[in-house]
């Protein structure tokens, strides 16, 4: 099987008590998972340790035969400062980072991307709007146009579908599906386990370590669920007790 | 006329001196002022400010009211408290507001104490308040140098700390920028803060960086327009305050701020973006 991403092992956290432990597996080339748990679980955290923002504090992540680190990440909507007053062009314009860096110049190839990339999110006439203008829904829509123009093989949703009605929902989870026919590997971290049935052939099921990954119908069981849930109770109070005792 | 707005500058020495370092301050301040309240970080900058005291006062104890000394011993300090304020807000439970507020009031302490050891009464006033009618040559190459640094910098830095400050994880998750943005603007901002404290002395110095940025505020939406307005704001105070000070013989520095404050007290009424009369306005409209 060709992978995308491999852990082999691998551990992380924040000011060495861990929050993710030992995971250990593949997520196959061009597959659309659903990254699901219970708060604490460590979904957040694994993306960070996936766009090197978290270094493991042990183990190891490789990237398949993609190689060097192509990603596309989309924070949650409330890390985003919305009060920051750039226009929907300018935030969508920085989907072209890769191309374009920190001096680059917005040519008018470029500027025909950003404009398709709106049009694709059904942002048209947004371009000179402040983004705290928009709603919530808005704001993703936004997000999810900067992430058409990274154009990455990786592709990474953080709660993609927290808090937006249910109009955006659908248009966006047609783009996740269209990302997902064109041989892109998708990982979503989602809380409605009604959608990731629906919408999402695997799932990776978290709780501070893995709980199961697979066919979405044999990880998402009630026993796997409810396994999960148990064992984010107890080793949350079992961390408390490490990280008291390192500290 | 003449004599009103022009004379003094064009009389003395000291006063174009005074203009100079005045706009020099107020021409580097006030951009990093907009990210600084942009960011919620006005506290911050007010910190730092008080951080440089102690600093300053230390290189005043080796080499007295010496330039070189005390804006060494000022940006030493400057980096320590924006370094040390980082961490303890990450290893402690302490909120960042609070260990800011503890920080700054421990510093201005013993700052005022150093200074009080070996100097005079006279010294201190000139280390909390300044003395921009009296900036010598060297003094203001420097000002000039910070303003002219911290503009190029801004420029060449200004994509990545839009970003920095708008979505932190996604400019993490594209590149390397993030951390060294985060850090030279750091350090701008106690080049700066050190700058300011040669003419307007370290309490004030905050005071032309955060005031015209926030009456910017009211004002204008983008990020681009508000560092025009804002630092039209400055240069505006700058000017009147040294005009009034002369005219009436008042402390410049804290005239030149007053000014500002006024720019920001009339702006929170009447700024057509969030100020009171249109707020009630909004607030009519919608109850109709």
């Amino acid at each position: 099987m060709k992978y995308a991403l491999a852990f082999e092992n691998y551990s992380l956290g924040y000011n060495r008590s861990p929050a993710l432990m030992n995971l250990q597996t593949e997520i196959p080339k061009g597959s659309l998972t659903a990254v699901v748990g219970p708060n604490g679980a460590g979904k957040s955290t694994l993306f960070k340790g996936v766009i090197g923002e978290l270094t493991p504090l042990s183990g190891q992540m490789s990237f398949g035969e993609i190689g060097g680190k192509d990603i596309a990440y989309m924070p949650q909507q409330s890390e985003v400062d919305r009060s920051f007053p750039i226009s929907v062009y300018e935030m969508v314009a920085m989907g072209l980072w890769k191309e374009i860096g920190a001096y680059g110049a917005v040519g008018l190839k470029h500027h025909n991307r950003i404009a398709e990339a709106l049009s694709a999110v059904g942002l048209d006439g947004f371009e000179k709007r402040i983004i705290g203008s928009l709603s919530g829904g808005q704001v993703q829509r936004t997000l999810f146009a900067r992430l058409l123009l990274q154009d990455s093989p990786i592709v990474l949703l953080d709660e993609p579908f927290n808090a937006i009605d249910a109009g955006t929902t659908a248009d966006l989870i047609e783009l996740v599906k269209r990302w997902h026919s064109e041989g892109r590997t998708i990982l979503a971290v989602l809380h409605d386990t009604e959608a990731v049935r629906l919408h999402f052939p695997r799932t990776l099921l978290l709780a501070r370590e893995l709980v199961a990954h697979g066919p979405t119908k044999d990880v998402l069981t009630a026993e796997n669920q409810f396994r999960a849930r148990q064992m984010c109770e107890a080793c949350s109070g079992a961390s408390d007790m490490c990280s008291r005792h390192v500290a | 006329m003449w004599e009103l707005f022009f004379a003094p500058f064009v009389e003395f020495g000291f006063m174009r001196r005074a203009l100079l370092g005045c706009l020099a301050v107020a021409l580097g301040s006030t951009p990093l002022g907009v990210f600084l309240i942009l960011r919620r970080m006005s506290l911050t900058g007010d910190a730092m400010a008080h951080a440089i005291l102690p600093g300053a006062a230390i290189g005043y104890l080796f080499a007295g009211l010496s330039l070189g000394a005390m804006t060494l011993g000022g940006l030493v300090a400057g980096m320590i408290v924006a370094v040390l304020s980082g961490y303890i807000t990450r290893v402690t439970a302490l909120r960042e507001d609070a260990s800011l507020a503890a920080f700054y009031l421990i510093s201005l302490a013993l700052g005022v104490l150093i200074i009080s050891i070996r100097g005079s009464n006279v010294d201190l006033m000139h280390v909390l308040f300044g003395s921009v009618l009296a900036l010598d040559n060297a003094a203001l190459t420097l000002l000039c140098g910070i303003t002219s640094v911290t503009l190029l910098s801004l420029a060449l830095l200004f994509r990545p700390l839009v970003l920095e400050c708008a979505d932190a994880q996604f400019l993490r998750s594209v590149g390397r920028f993030s951390a060294a943005t985060h850090f030279i603007f750091l350090t701008l901002l106690v080049l700066n803060l050190v700058g300011g404290f040669h003419s307007l002395g370290t309490l004030m110095a905050v005071g032309v960086m955060i005031l015209p940025a926030a009456t910017a505020q009211f004002w204008v939406s983008r990020i681009g327009s508000m560092m025009v307005v804002a630092s039209l704001v400055a240069v505006l105070s700058s000017y009147a305050g040294l005009l009034f000070s002369y005219h009436f013989s008042l402390p410049s520095g804290s005239t030149i701020i007053l000014v500002a404050g006024v720019c920001y007290v009339v702006s929170t009424v009447f700024g057509p973006r969030g100020g009171v009369l249109q707020v009630t306005r909004a607030v009519r409209a919608m109850e109709v």
